[in-house]
C-alpha cells in the first residue's frame, strides 16, 4: 500500500478498500422497499414523467405492475420502449429527467424513486435469462449496424424483433460502447454492460463482429452494396484540445481513454493515479473522472471549471455526489499553461475569468495549482469517418426525426448524430426510432 | 380545557373512548395495560355461560386490505367469544374494576336464547361489580351458527325478548349491541328498546370474505386450505356504521335512545362525527389493535383541543348536533349550486383530476392551457359532483365554491338563494299532482 507516495503510482489502496469504494453506488430496491416506493406513485394521467423521458417509458404503468406484485410486467414495459432499461436505471440523469418531472417533486420535494424502480424490475426479468420478446418471421432482409453502442444495440434489436437479420459492426473487441468502456465503474458493476449486452443478443438474429474500424476495415459503400440498409451508431472519436501551453506534457492525460482502461482492468493496483489530480471540464466525464481518481486513492482532487456550477453540463445531483466523495469543484478558472518539470507536468497555471456579454474574459487574476497528474475531460468531438459522404452539422451527421441521414438507405443516431442529448438513453431512443423507420423502408 | 367525561346511561368515565369487545379486553393484563394508557373504559370480551371453554381455530384469524403502504383499512376475524373460563374472567373482572373504579367496566355477554342461561350470568356478572353488561346480538361468524351473536341479532322479535329477561334479572344497564347484518337497522334498534333496553352499540363486524389465496383457492385466513367467512372491521367500515347510528338518531321511535358508536373509529375526529350523530360514548378495536393502546393519548388530546377551539366545554355541547341535518334526499337543496375550483398554487398537474372528470364524469376540466399542461374547471360543464375533489392527492387544492348570485354557465338558470327540493320540483310527477 503507498497512498502518500508522490507523484504518479498504483497500489494507492489495499485490495479491500479498493472493492469497497468500487462497490454498487446505489444498491438494488428489496422488494419492500420497492413496493414501499411504488406507493407513493400517484399515477398521473399523461404523465409528466414519461413525457420527460427520452424514451418514453410508461412510467406510472411500470410502477403500478411493481406495486400490484409483478415487477416482471413492469420489466417488459420498461423494455418495450427502452431495450436497454437495465444500464439506462443506472446510470440516466433521473434528477434532470423523470425525476425532476415528478409530480412528487413539485409537492414534497422528494420524487418517486423511478430510476431506482426501474432497475428493481428490469434486475427481476434479466435475472429470469428468458428473452422477453420474440422475432417476427424472418423477412430475408440483412442491415449492417455500425457501432456496438447504446444506438447500435437499440436498433440490432428492434430489427431482429422485426424479422431482420443484423451484423453489428465494432471497432473495439467487444459491444457495449460507453457502458462497457465509459461511465464510471461503481454505476455497473458486476460486469452488468457485458451482461446487458449478452441479453439484448439473447434475441438471436444479431452478428457481432468486433475489431472492425468504420473507415479502415469497413468501408460505406461496400455496407451500402451488402446490406439492404445501414445504421451508423458510431460515436465520438476525437477528444477537444485544452489550448494550453505545454499540453504534451507526461502526466497529462485523457479522461475518456483512461476510464475505459479503469473499466477493463480486472486488477485496479495496477492503474497508477496522482497523488494531487486536476480534472479540467464541468461534464459527466469530469465528475466520473473526479470521483474515481479519488477512489483510486488519489489525496487531493479538484475540478477546474471555467464557469459557475450553474453552468455545469454534470447536474446538481452529480456535483454534490463527486463533493460527497471529496472532491473539490474550483470555478472561474481557465487553464493556461501546464507547468513542468523537464517533461513531467507539476501543476497548472489558469487565468480567473468572467462572463463578459456571453464571452469569458480573464479578469487579470492568475493561480497556480500543483499537480501530479491533470486530466482533460473537456468533451468529445466528431471526426468525419464516412470521407464526406454524409451532410454533417458541427461535424455530427445531420438526420430527421425518423433518423434517416441525407443519403437513402443509410441511418445515424447517438453521439455521432447532430441534435444529440449525449445520454445513453437517448442514444437508445435514437437507435429504436431508426430500426422502425428501417422496417418501414424495408417492407414497404 | 375541555371536559372530555361522560355519563352514558350511568356508566361513568374519564373520556368517551371505550375499548370494544375484542381480543384487546380479554384479560385483565390487557385491560390494565389499556388503563394505563389512559383508555375511559372498556367492554370486557364476551362471556359465554359456563361449561368447557370456547374452542378456537389454531390457524390464522385474521384478514386485511391494506392500502398504500400496507395501512391496514379493514380487518376481518374469525375468532369466537373468549375461549377463557367464565370464573377466571369474573374474578379478573371484579379485580380491576375494584382498582380502577373511575373506569367504565362493561361486561359483553352471549348465552344461548333461553331466559334461565340470561339469568345465571346476569348475577354471575352483577357480583363483579361492574358498570353494564352489554348483549352481543352481532357477531356474525362461528357463534352465529349456534343459534347466538347475529342470528339473534336478525330476529327483532328475540332481540326484545332476551332485553326485557335482562332488564327483569339485572340491577345494571342494559346495552344492545346490534349486527349490520341487516336491511334496515331501525327494526332492531325498536326491538331493544321496546324490550327495555337502556341504549344500543353499533356496529358490531359484518359479514365478510376478506380475500381468496390465488395459488390455493382458499379463503383468508385459511385454515387448511378452506375459509369461512368473518366479521370486517376498521376504518373501511366507518361510512356503514355512521349511517347506521344515523338512521337511529332520527328514526322517530328510536330518536333519543342512547347509542355507544362503534365501527372503524381511528382517531379524534372519526369520534367526534359519532359524538356528533348522537353517541354517548364511542368504542375502538382495531385501530388499538393495528396501533397498541398508545392511539388513546392522540384521541383524548385531539378531542380535547377541538372542543377547546370550537367552544365546547363539554361533550354534551356538541353531541347530536349533526343529527337534525342529516335527512332525506329528497329535502336537499336543489337551488344550491357549486362549482369545483382547482388553486393553481397547491396544483402539482398530476392530472388525476382530469382523469376522472375526462373518463368517467362530465368533461368539465381542462388539461391544457396555452400549450401547458394546466389543469382548470369549465364552470359550464362542471356539475359539482365532487369526484376531482376526492381523487386530488394534494389536501384543500381543490374545493368546491358556492355560487351565490348571477346565473349558473352550466344550465343558463339565474341563481336563486330560495329553498327548493324534489317535492316541490316540477320534474316531479308526485309533486305536479300535489299541486292539482
Amino acid at each position: 500500500m503507498a497512498a502518500r507516495v508522490e507523484g504518479i503510482a498504483g497500489n494507492r489502496l489495499d485490495r479491500a478498500q479498493y472493492a469497497k469504494n468500487f462497490a454498487d453506488l446505489h444498491p438494488r430496491l428489496t422488494g419492500h422497499e420497492a413496493l414501499v416506493e411504488a406507493d407513493r406513485c400517484y399515477f398521473c394521467y399523461d404523465a409528466p414523467c414519461m413525457a420527460a423521458c427520452p424514451t418514453s417509458i410508461d412510467i406510472p404503468l411500470f410502477i403500478r405492475q411493481i406495486s400490484t406484485g409483478h415487477p416482471k410486467n413492469a420489466a417488459k414495459t420498461i423494455f418495450d420502449q427502452n431495450i436497454l432499461g437495465g444500464m439506462c436505471a443506472r446510470v440516466c440523469p433521473t434528477e434532470t429527467l423523470c425525476e425532476e418531472a415528478c409530480v412528487r417533486e413539485k409537492a414534497e420535494g422528494k420524487p418517486v424513486k423511478i430510476g431506482m424502480l426501474q432497475r428493481y424490475a428490469t434486475d427481476e426479468l434479466m435475472a429470469e435469462k428468458k428473452h422477453p420478446f420474440a422475432r417476427a418471421n424472418s423477412t430475408g432482409k440483412r442491415i449492417a449496424v455500425v457501432g456496438g453502442g447504446p444506438a447500435g444495440l437499440a436498433c440490432a434489436h428492434r430489427l431482429a424483433m422485426h424479422g431482420h437479420e443484423v451484423t453489428i459492426f465494432e471497432a473495439r473487441n467487444k459491444a457495449g460502447g460507453l457502458n462497457e468502456f465509459g461511465i464510471a465503474a461503481y454505476k455497473a458493476v458486476d460486469d452488468f454492460a457485458a451482461r446487458e449486452v449478452e441479453f439484448v443478443l439473447s434475441i438471436g438474429g444479431i452478428a457481432v463482429q468486433t475489431g472492425k474500424v468504420f473507415g479502415k476495415d469497413l468501408q460505406l459503400k461496400d455496407l451500402q452494396r451488402d446490406f439492404d440498409a445501414v445504421f451508423l451508431g458510431l460515436g465520438l472519436q476525437g477528444v477537444n484540445a485544452l489550448g494550453a501551453e505545454r499540453e504534451d506534457a507526461e502526466g497529462i492525460e485523457d479522461a475518456v481513454k483512461y476510464i475505459a482502461e479503469l473499466r477493463q482492468a480486472r486488477d485496479l493496483g495496477k492503474l497508477p493515479v496522482g497523488r494531487r489530480v486536476l480534472v479540467i471540464g464541468g461534464g459527466m466525464t469530469a465528475i466520473d473522472i473526479a470521483i474515481q481518481s479519488k477512489l483510486l486513492g488519489a489525496e487531493d482532487v479538484t475540478i477546474l471549471y471555467r464557469r459557475g456550477a450553474e453552468h455545469m453540463k454534470a447536474s446538481s445531483y452529480e456535483q454534490d455526489l463527486a463533493q460527497t466523495k471529496g472532491v473539490k469543484i474550483k470555478h472561474w478558472l481557465q487553464p493556461k499553461r501546464v507547468l513542468t518539470n523537464g517533461r513531467k507536468a507539476i501543476g497548472l497555471g489558469c487565468d480567473y475569468v468572467q462572463e463578459i456579454d456571453g464571452k469569458l474574459e480573464p479578469t487579470g487574476e492568475t493561480i497556480e495549482i500543483g499537480a501530479d497528474m491533470i486530466f482533460k475531460a473537456i468533451g468529445q468531438t466528431a471526426i468525419d469517418v464516412t470521407g464526406g459522404a454524409l451532410a454533417l452539422s458541427g461535424g455530427r451527421i445531420v438526420v430527421d426525426a425518423e433518423k434517416r441521414t441525407s443519403v437513402k438507405g443509410i441511418w445515424a443516431g447517438g453521439d455521432c448524430a447532430a441534435g444529440g442529448q449525449d445520454l445513453t438513453v437517448a442514444a437508445v431512443d435514437d437507435g429504436r426510432r431508426a430500426a422502425e423507420s428501417i422496417h418501414a423502408h424495408l417492407i414497404s | 380545557m375541555a371536559d372530555l367525561r361522560t355519563n352514558f346511561v350511568g356508566i361513568k368515565s374519564p373520556n368517551p373512548f371505550w375499548l370494544a369487545s375484542a381480543p384487546p379486553t380479554d384479560k385483565e393484563y390487557n385491560v390494565v395495560r389499556a388503563f394505563k394508557a389512559g383508555w375511559g373504559g372498556v367492554v370486557w370480551k364476551t362471556l359465554g355461560e359456563e361449561g368447557p371453554p370456547i374452542v378456537n381455530v389454531n390457524g390464522p384469524r385474521y384478514g386485511a386490505i391494506h392500502g398504500a403502504d400496507r395501512r391496514l383499512l379493514g380487518l376481518n376475524n374469525i375468532e369466537l367469544i373468549t375461549d377463557r373460563p367464565l370464573q377466571i374472567n369474573l374474578q379478573e373482572i371484579k379485580k380491576v374494576k375494584r382498582e380502577w373504579p373511575d373506569r367504565a367496566m362493561v361486561v359483553s355477554l352471549m348465552v344461548p336464547c333461553e331466559e334461565l342461561p340470561w339469568k345465571q350470568i346476569l348475577a354471575a356478572v352483577d357480583e363483579t361489580g361492574a358498570d353494564a353488561v352489554e348483549l352481543n346480538f352481532g357477531c356474525p361468524h362461528g357463534m352465529s351458527e349456534r343459534g347466538m351473536g347475529a342470528s339473534v341479532g336478525q330476529v327483532p322479535e328475540y332481540i326484545e325478548m332476551v332485553a326485557r329477561w335482562c332488564k327483569q334479572h339485572t340491577r345494571m344497564p342494559v346495552i344492545v349491541k346490534l349486527t349490520p347484518n341487516i336491511t334496515d337497522i331501525r327494526y332492531p334498534a325498536r326491538a331493544a328498546m321496546k324490550g327495555g333496553a337502556d341504549a344500543v352499540s353499533l356496529i358490531n363486524t359484518i359479514s365478510s370474505i376478506i380475500s381468496i389465496d390465488l395459488d390455493n383457492f382458499s379463503p383468508m385466513p385459511s385454515i387448511d386450505g378452506k375459509g369461512s367467512h368473518g366479521g370486517y372491521c376498521g376504518p373501511a367500515v366507518k361510512p356503514i356504521a355512521l349511517n347506521m347510528v344515523a338512521e337511529i338518531a332520527r328514526d322517530r321511535e328510536t330518536a333519543g335512545l342512547p347509542i355507544s358508536g362503534i365501527g372503524g373509529i381511528t382517531n379524534w375526529r372519526d369520534a367526534a362525527e359519532f359524538i356528533a350523530l348522537s353517541c354517548g360514548s364511542v368504542q375502538v378495536c382495531t385501530a388499538a389493535m393495528t396501533y397498541g393502546f398508545k392511539i388513546v393519548e392522540e384521541m383524548v388530546t385531539g378531542l380535547s383541543r377541538w372542543m377547546d377551539e370550537k367552544g365546547y366545554g363539554t361533550i354534551e355541547d356538541f353531541r347530536s348536533r349533526a343529527v337534525g341535518n342529516v335527512t332525506d334526499w329528497q329535502y336537499l337543496n336543489l337551488n344550491y349550486i357549486a362549482k369545483a375550483k382547482i388553486d393553481q398554487d397547491l396544483c402539482i398537474k398530476c392530472g388525476r383530476c382530469y382523469a376522472a372528470c375526462e373518463d368517467t364524469s362530465h368533461q368539465a376540466i381542462m388539461q391544457t392551457k396555452n400549450g401547458k399542461r394546466h389543469f382548470e374547471v369549465m364552470d359550464n360543464e362542471c356539475v359539482a359532483c365532487n369526484l376531482c375533489v376526492e381523487v386530488c392527492p394534494v389536501e384543500d387544492c381543490i374545493t368546491m365554491v358556492q355560487q351565490t348570485s348571477g346565473t349558473d354557465p352550466r344550465t343558463g338558470r339565474k341563481i336563486n338563494r330560495d329553498y327548493a327540493n324534489w317535492t316541490t320540483h316540477p320534474n316531479n310527477p308526485m309533486a305536479l299532482k300535489a299541486a292539482e
